[in-house]
């Protein structure tokens, strides 16, 4: 039995069915109605999402002027598209757009390729007493508020150099640790340990066990662990607030904060601005809604 | 390979206590040092990235450092300080106002848009997605709409109404309302994703019997639904209070802590004091104490949330 061959077909015996489909399948039973009253109820309580989000999109479209007359919330005629050209030169948004995106894709990459790695260890080890210390070492960092790090954090990545995006992703990948380690360990426990012996029979080492039979078996694990890490890296304000020192290493986030700051009666050009902020993983979510939700529920309750 | 994971498991079933420590020590010697190289990396780096700041900041919280220049040691002087500072003590009754009010409000909302989301309607996944969105946006950009709602839309719309004509993001008294409004309406989206999660680990069949016994919708929720998710509960509102105790972005981006100090976090005023008031050591102090307080709340939290669980 060589791992190569081996591995697809085990694999999907190892994994639980999808659970998005699944939770197709079990609910859309025709056996009962459509409950109208509920839906009526749900479209209404949605405009509490689609309202701010409206808002943000006609401000952006509008001269000042426009602005000035109404509630903010009249479709502006004519519609004006200048604040886009002038809100991407003011906030720098390419430079920013960069440093998000470099800081995000880096930090999910890092997570994925070491939390995996930790919580495999851990998993496989967790009756010795050394693995188990260090799981719950690392299981109680979950308790610790980001208030405490946050000053002597800001020294210690000054003096090592570490104020840019690079310390970032580093401290991502760090921090997410704890909790990353909780979502692995318990779906790596729920797989057959029988898989790894008989590619070690084999002959491979644990390293290659665990990058030929171990990891491709994570996969939804590590999107779980990717969404949940994308979100957090993409958004962060707090983090970059404090770390990141050189303005040339700004986020998006923090982008639009020096920027309302500084122009904070210019709503029109803002909101221009905040809107192309959000936009991207707005995007990315519109096209993957039904993956990123279901990897989020595995992610929070096993 | 298969003899060790033999001795694994039988080590977890029998034995004597002196036998299994005895086998827990020959296998302590036997585990492939590929596992101790896979986590040593991590520990020595989350060490060095986390758990020595954190050592620092004690360290640092019994002197008197400004965030620059000499220091001395002056013993529990900040802490005794804390405690007779009324900024410091506005701060924590406002974050826990806050995370009190948005905890009860998180959960009974996306609670019960769960439940709408559950059951039989039209176009459903449309509509989970679109409650998910808040989810995926930065609190921070989104805060600045919000912003712009509260101070420039809601008093024209709804100028026949004081506190809201004249800008409530203005007002010492109600601004934080206005926080709790745009925390609540983020934080729904994940909570929305956990109880729905939640619901659908309850059989269908549950519901037919209890139907058929005569039991309508309100007393189906309370003695079926909500015994059933009470894990789910527990972990959502341990979460929630936790989350917003630490409440940062939705702050920054209404009111920046005003009118005043009036919507001052904990958070906030760590932040503040600690990098521009040369309050290093004294906010670092405030931030011992801030981790003491939250970890009291959560552990007591579950002891209290776990024992009504038991019950049912």
């Amino acid at each position: 039995m060589t791992t190569a061959t081996s591995t697809p077909v085990q694999a999907e015996e190892a994994l639980p069915a999808i659970p998005a489909r699944r939770r197709r399948t079990s609910d859309d039973d025709d056996t009962r109605r459509t409950n109208w009253w509920a839906t009526a109820l749900i479209a209404v309580c949605s405009l509490t999402i689609l309202v701010p989000l409206y808002l943000a999109v006609v401000v952006a479209l509008k001269t000042p002027d426009q602005l000035v007359s109404g509630t903010g919330f009249e479709w502006p005629n004519p519609v004006n598209w200048s604040n886009f050209a002038e809100a991407w030169q003011r906030t720098n948004f390419p430079q920013a757009l960069m440093n998000t995106a470099i800081i995000t894709v880096g930090s999910v990459v890092f997570t994925l390729l070491t939390s995996s790695v930790v919580a495999y260890a851990l998993a496989r080890n967790i009756h010795r007493p050394f693995f188990k210390g260090v799981f719950f070492y690392l299981l109680a960092a979950l308790f610790i508020p980001f208030p405490i790090i946050m000053l002597p954090l800001v020294k210690q990545t000054a003096i090592l150099g570490l104020d840019n995006q690079a310390g970032m992703i580093v401290l991502y990948t760090i921090y997410g640790l704890s909790l990353n380690i909780f979502i692995y360990t318990a779906y790596i426990r729920s797989i057959p340990i029988e898989l790894e012996e008989a590619a070690r029979v084999d002959g491979a080492s644990t390293w290659r066990v665990f990058w030929q039979v171990i990891f491709p078996l994570l996969t939804p694990m590590n999107a779980t662990v990717g969404i949940l890490t994308c979100v957090w890296a993409w958004n962060d304000f707090i983090m970059p607030l404090v770390v990141l020192t050189d303005p040339a290493a700004r986020t998006l986030p923090l982008a639009q904060y020096v920027f309302q700051g500084q122009f904070n009666t210019d709503y029109t050009v803002a909101f221009a601005s905040y809107l192309m902020a959000m936009a991207p993983l707005l995007i990315v979510y519109i096209f993957s809604q039904r993956w990123v939700i279901s990897g989020v529920t595995r992610g929070s309750i096993k | 390979m298969t003899t060790l994971t033999q001795a694994v498991r039988t080590s977890s079933t029998g034995g004597t206590k002196r036998r299994r420590a005895a086998r827990v020590r020959v296998e302590a010697r036997r585990a492939p040092s590929a596992y101790y190289w896979m986590v040593w990396p991590a520990v020595i780096a989350f060490a060095a990235f986390h758990t020595l700041p954190v050592l620092i900041g004690v360290f640092f919280s019994f002197t008197n450092y400004a965030g620059y220049g000499a220091w001395n040691f002056v013993g529990f002087a900040n802490y005794v300080n804390l405690f007779r500072d009324d900024r410091v003590l506005a701060a924590y009754g406002f974050s826990f106002l806050f995370a009190i009010v948005a905890t009860i409000l998180t959960n009974v909302l996306s609670l019960a848009i769960a439940l709408g989301l559950n059951a039989k309607i039209r176009a459903r996944n449309f509509w989970r997605g679109v409650y998910f969105v808040p989810y995926v946006l930065a609190i921070l950009v989104i805060g600045y709409v919000f912003q712009f709602f509260f101070s420039n839309s809601l008093p024209k719309i709804l100028s026949g109404i004081p506190i809201f004509r004249d800008n409530i993001l203005t007002n010492p008294d109600w601004a934080w309302t206005a926080i709790v409004g745009l925390a609540v309406w983020q934080a729904c989206a994940f909570s929305i994703i956990i109880y729905l999660s939640g619901l659908q680990t309850i059989p269908a069949e549950l519901y037919e019997a209890a139907s058929l016994d005569g039991a309508r919708a309100g007393r189906q929720f309370w003695s079926i639904t909500f015994p059933l998710i009470s894990a789910f509960f527990t972990i959502n509102i341990v979460l929630s209070l936790k989350g917003f105790l630490q409440v940062f972005d939705p702050i920054v981006a209404l009111t920046n802590g005003g009118p005043g100090t009036s919507t001052e976090s904990v958070t906030l005023l760590i932040f503040r004091g600690g990098f521009s008031g040369g309050e290093f050591a004294y906010q670092t102090a405030n931030a011992v104490v801030f981790f003491i307080v939250i970890t009291v709340v959560s552990l007591f939290q579950f002891r209290v949330l776990q024992r009504r669980e038991a019950d049912f």
